[in-house]
């Protein structure tokens, strides 16, 4: 019934065998489950001997894992340069994928099965390297021969009667064709690969993806027919004609004619993507040729129904093929089976040309019968799961809607967009929220893959079993809270794997408090759970390096490239915390020209206190941070050059800003045991404190910080404060003022009684008008006091009356003793 | 269509008589019981389409197809419909002219008010001839429910969640059981095939007499939008205003287009509260500024015009109705408009003298 009965192929002749061999070419659509199902059904009845699919030839080793019990769709094979991890495409496989089937049928039965498309070492080899430099992998492939894995396959090589040897490479056609074109754009072929196209999904860095493939749009063949058809949508045409199919008698002879009739009446297009089909169809001929010369009897070929008639015998001239075939450069990739997700098969999740319903799909396939009426069923179960409330007689009524909209519409089943519109009109009365619910859990699905543990994974998942089961970490589903000590190597070594991870965006444990409050400490807390998606997040970070260190430090690298001041030095306080000193210089130099450019000291005093919170950080995690103080050493003298000039002319809201930086620098420097850059600190302020442009709120706490800091006496101090407080300046100065010299709390005000007193004797002489004038500005402050605070001082103040309430206490050092080497310990002071 | 007539507003199956019979004549497709015409010529009867003798339908609905399709097929389900949205969406203008189209007759009609008795809904008496004879079959006045249910048509209930919670509780057994006891006499109406009701209800005043979720359940939701884009707003208040200048018997008009495509954008730059171009952000009024409202300014410019101006639409005829639309809150909206007016309108090329027309009228 099919294409199979013309002459021999050309090539295939040659077998010596009696009697023609017979091919199959089954064209279907990609991800289509009613192509699935005919697919089955076909091979079933057909018993081939051999059946060929359309995917990288170099995947023939995973063949077997298929047949494996742990082997659960969707799956997708995927290809990277062994060389550069980023430069990756995927073949995703769901279960009512008609190649899916194939597969299984083809294992199950004993049958060989081998896929015909272009190996993966010539697909990626077109690519462009992420680093703009030569990849190793670009040009005449070095590595062609001696590789198993990548060689020339055994069909690839040249027939007796396959014409011209490889000299034809110098074929004048050969020469322009440029190498690093832009990647496969598969994605505007809908019967084409959706994963090969490598949307932004591919892997890698994403923005490789959009560098690598700008995307040619091309015109969309089936919308043609569809059209003809007098359908809108080519998507329901094909549902309508294949898809939706109840039975499984095959389509496939008059798929092929159809598609015959299309591709002579296509419209051309691009040159560059034409040759890439036309060696991709040369190569799946090739290995059909080959089969069929092996001895093969009955052949079936799974493809793309696009491709279907290329593959139709009578072939065309093997010469010419292998003409097509010669000397395309080549790269040494691997190949494995990685776990997929429903959701990246989609295309909600920017999957170039993904299918945008893989849970109907799933369903239609799955459902043994009355697909619509099981789905409206299962619809109800998730509304209800959300409390919303569903009857049953609910569900009767939408299966009736359904049904109703189908005739209407001359359909011969109802498909997703009726059922999808009865849900709307019946189970969530119009209610567009439910419905995306339903969209997001249902027809997208969160149906989640698995692959055998045998199966070969991606380096960095062996890496990351490996370090797990050298720290006796396991990967479980259940959660583990681990309290690290990180004076012990093992909790060290694991806080430093789960701080890698995260920074590689493979959310295995997360931190149990914030993480501010751990610093300085050796206790950190984790909360680790292992989820079947953070596979595909190692698959997806594997781009950025083979090993968990290197491609965290690659990460962390890459995007403190593009990040401000203050991100880099996040970067560089994360990259401490997660030991990653191979990335430390590159970020510190990075850091630095940063740093000399920015001309914001704003952004400066910004980036200071995570550099010498890193700097801490290292003491305790013994990481060698003599460079990082170095950079810290240099951000806080430009901070001194430039502080002067950026606290003039400030309002308000600019003054409180620069304040919380001042304060955060002055925190960072008391954390920093570095008396020298703390006098220097000092100095600095002290110079500022007595200026009189600055505004009131600055110079308010520059007073107090100089005091507390003991640069300032408390008789300074108070004509600093009778001065801000007179009759010259404005009102609103002196509240500013009194709200700088006050920040922080009345705390400090009841214990110090030196302040208190500078304070209260400025009131006690105030003349009653100028204390109703400064009424208001000191009820502002002392407003945002807790109400026990303002009680104590309160009390301090009719008790002990004005002057130091009591004498400074005694200290008894013999008793303070015992303690001191206790508080130097949690100060962090060298014993 | 429209068959010239004394009358204001001809209903809907008058004034496209001609339509409906043509339609229901090239209708070779399965008619559900009781209806008219098949479901298919429903939906090409709202939505216009060229019958193969070559009569043109004219569109009455401009929106997306699948909505006209899940509400047809409600429909033809039996189960009620229920069209829900903002005010001047065309809910009472669809329910109206599926009533046409399915049974011919759009009158069987309850307006929904919070003073809507339970007599609207199932039936009330002739109390003269109540006293005089007793309950009979004579002294019962049905409902226009009751008077669809008996002869299969079509019945509709505007702004349903206007009606207080009993009376639209009433509605209950007529939607489930599709029978409506009269238990006076001892009898039952029973309806007959073709009967179905129309609701429709206002997604704003949501929460006035939100329905029972009994009642809800008996209901299939469509819920219609705002016009989706800028032309296809235009396209309808033309439309809409083109009809309305002739059963209004206006004095002819040239086609106004420019002043539509006026209106029309400033209130889709009001209601979605940023600019066509996407730069300038907008406060939004408190009105709801549809499309039915657009309609109205256009058409009062076009009175205003015609009797009082030279004839041809001009801005200063449209600003009035215009501010009358925007401004519904006196405080709140006004600064809305003044705003838009100075920081879009003033700025704009060609727009100069809508801008004084505007400023003259809003004072």
């Amino acid at each position: 019934m099919t294409a199979a009965a013309g002459p021999a192929g050309t090539g295939a002749a040659g077998g010596g065998r009696p009697g023609p061999a017979e091919v199959r070419v089954l064209g279907i659509r990609h991800h289509g489950p009613g192509s699935a199902r005919s697919v089955r059904a076909e091979l079933a009845a057909y018993r081939p001997d051999a059946v060929l699919i359309e995917g990288p030839a170099d995947a023939d080793p995973l063949v077997a894992y298929v047949a494996e019990a742990g082997m659960v769709p969707p799956v997708a094979l995927l290809a990277y340069a062994s060389d550069a991890p980023q430069v990756a495409a995927f073949w995703p496989f769901a279960v009512f994928s008609p190649e899916w089937q194939a597969v299984r049928w083809a294992v199950a039965n004993g049958v060989p099965v081998r896929f015909c498309d272009l190996p993966a070492a010539v697909t990626l080899a077109d690519r462009p390297d992420p680093d703009d430099g030569p990849g190793p992998g670009r040009g005449p492939a070095p590595d062609d021969g001696p590789d198993p894995d990548d060689g020339p396959d055994p069909d690839d090589g040249p027939d007796p009667d396959d014409g011209p040897a490889p000299d034809d490479a110098s074929d004048p056609e050969d020469g322009p064709d440029p190498t690093d074109a832009p990647g496969p754009t598969d994605g505007a072929d809908p019967t084409e690969w959706p994963g090969s196209g490598g949307g932004p999904d591919a892997g890698g860095p994403p923005d490789l993806a959009r560098a690598g493939d700008p995307v040619v749009v091309r015109h969309d063949p089936l919308a043609l027919l569809a059209a003809a058809a007098g359908y809108d949508d080519p998507e329901r045409w094909w549902e309508d004609l294949v898809e939706s199919r109840g039975d499984a008698a095959g389509p496939f002879e008059a798929i092929t004619e159809a598609m015959a009739e299309l591709r002579a009446a296509a419209p051309p297009q691009d040159p560059v993507e034409q040759r890439r089909e036309d060696r991709r169809e040369a190569h799946m001929r090739t290995v059909l040729r080959a089969t069929l010369k092996s001895g093969a009897r009955r052949v079936a070929v799974v493809c793309g129904a696009w491709h279907a008639p290329a593959l139709t015998r009578p072939l065309p001239p093997a010469a010419a093929d292998s003409r097509l075939l010669t000397g395309l450069p080549k790269r040494k990739v691997t190949l494995t089976w990685v776990p997929w997700t429903h959701g990246r098969l989609a295309t909600a999740s920017g999957y170039g040309a993904g299918v945008t319903s893989p849970g109907w799909y799933h369903h239609l396939f799955s459902a043994p019968d009355r697909p619509v009426t099981r789905w409206l069923t299962t619809v109800a179960g998730v509304l209800r799961a959300e409390n919303l409330p569903v009857s049953s007689a609910h569900v009767i009524e939408a299966v009736r809607l359904a049904e109703t909209l189908a005739t209407l519409r001359e359909r011969p089943l109802a498909g997703l967009a009726e059922v999808t519109e009865a849900t709307l009109a019946v189970l969530v009365d119009g209610d567009q929220v439910a419905l995306d619910l339903v969209t997001r859990r249902l027809v997208v699905g969160e149906a989640l893959g698995a692959v055998p543990e045998s199966a070969p994974t991606v380096p960095l998942a062996t890496d990351l079993r490996a370090a797990a089961r050298r720290l006796r970490m396991t990967l479980d589903a259940t959660e583990k809270a681990y309290e690290l000590d990180l004076r012990k190597p093992t909790d060290l070594d694991r806080s430093r794997l789960l701080h890698r991870l995260r920074l590689l965006g493979v959310e295995w444990g997360t931190p149990a408090r914030a993480a501010a409050r751990n610093l300085g400490t050796f206790r950190e807390a984790w909360s680790v759970r292992w989820r079947p998606e953070l596979e595909i997040d190692l698959v997806e970070a594997s781009g950025w390096g083979t090993t968990v260190p290197a491609a965290a430090a690659a990460r962390v690298v890459a995007r403190a490239a593009a990040g401000t001041l203050a991100e880099l030095t996040t970067a560089v306080e994360a990259a401490l915390v997660a030991d990653l000193t191979a990335a430390l210089p590159e970020l510190l130099v990075a850091l630095d020209a940063r740093a000399a450019l920015d001309t914001d000291v704003a952004h400066l005093m910004a980036a200071l206190p995570p550099l010498v919170r890193a700097g801490r950080y290292g003491d305790v995690r013994s990481t060698d941070t003599a460079a990082l103080d170095r950079v810290a050493d240099g951000l806080l003298e430009r901070v001194r050059a430039g502080l002067p000039a950026a606290l003039t002319g400030l309002d308000d809201d600019a003054a409180r800003l620069l304040r919380d930086r001042v304060l955060g620098v002055h925190a960072a420097l008391a954390l920093r045991a570095d008396p020298a850059a703390r006098d220097r600190w000092l100095d600095t302020l002290a110079g500022l404190a007595d200026r009189d442009d600055l505004h009131g709120l600055l110079t308010g706490q520059l007073v107090r910080l100089l005091r507390d800091a003991g640069r300032l006496d408390g008789a300074a101090a108070g004509v600093r404060l009778s001065r801000a407080l007179s009759v010259g300046t404005s009102a609103a100065a002196k509240g500013a003022w009194v709200e700088g010299f006050l920040a922080g709390g009345g705390l400090l005000l009841v214990h110090d009684a030196d302040l208190l007193a500078i304070l209260d004797r400025w009131v006690v002489g105030l003349d009653p008008r100028t204390f109703v004038d400064v009424l208001p500005l000191l009820r502002r402050t002392f407003g945002s006091f807790a109400a026990p605070e303002r009680r104590s001082l309160g009390d301090r103040l009719r008790g002990g009356g004005t002057g130091p309430a009591a004498a400074p206490e005694e200290i008894d050092v013999a008793l303070a003793a015992p303690v001191l080497p206790t508080v130097e310990l949690l100060l962090g002071r060298p014993a | 269509m429209t068959v010239p007539t004394a009358l204001l507003r001809p209903h809907a199956e008058d004034a496209y008589a001609g339509e409906l019979t043509a339609l229901a004549a090239a209708d070779d497709r399965p008619r559900p019981p009781g209806w008219r015409m098949s479901p298919a010529a429903v939906v090409t009867y709202l939505l216009g389409g060229t019958l193969a003798d070559g009569t043109v339908v004219t569109p009455k609905y401009v929106g997306p197809r699948r909505l006209l399709e899940v509400a047809v097929a409600t429909l033809a389900t039996d189960r009620a419909l229920l069209l829900l949205g903002v005010p001047g969406t065309a809910k009472t203008w669809v329910s109206e002219h599926l009533a046409a189209a399915v049974s011919g007759d759009s009158t069987l009609l309850v307006q929904g008010t919070s003073g809507t008795p339970e007599e609207a809904i199932r039936y009330g008496w002739n109390y003269a001839r109540l006293l005089a004879e007793g309950p009979s079959a004579g002294a019962l006045v049905p409902s226009p429910v009751l008077t669809a249910m008996r002869t299969g048509r079509i019945a509709r209930v505007e702004e349903l969640s206007r009606i207080p919670s009993d009376v639209q509780d009433a509605l209950i057994t007529v939607l489930s059981e599709k029978t409506l006891p009269v238990p006076e006499l001892g009898t039952e109406v029973q309806a007959v095939k073709g009967f179905n009701v129309i609701a429709t209800a206002n997604d704003r005043d949501r929460g006035v007499n939100e329905l029972s979720s009994a009642l809800r359940r008996r209901f299939n939701t469509v819920v219609l939008p705002l016009p989706a884009s800028f032309d296809d707003e235009v396209d309808i208040v033309t439309r809409r205003v083109a009809q309305l200048g002739r059963s209004l018997e206006l004095p002819e008009l040239p086609p106004a287009l420019e002043e539509i495509r006026r209106v029309v954008g400033v209130f889709r730059e009001l209601r979605s509260g940023v600019t066509a171009d996407g730069r300038t952000k907008l406060k939004s009024p408190s009105g709801t500024l549809s499309t039915a409202e657009a309609i109205s300014v256009v058409t009062a410019g076009l009175t205003l015009s015609a009797h009082f101006g030279d004839g041809v639409l001009r801005p200063a005829d449209i600003a009035a109705g215009m501010v009358g639309a925007v401004i519904r809150d006196p405080a709140a909206d006004a600064v809305v408009w003044t705003e838009y007016l100075e920081v879009v309108v003033r700025e704009r090329r060609g727009w100069g003298e809508f801008y004084r027309a505007c400023r003259e009228v809003s004072g």
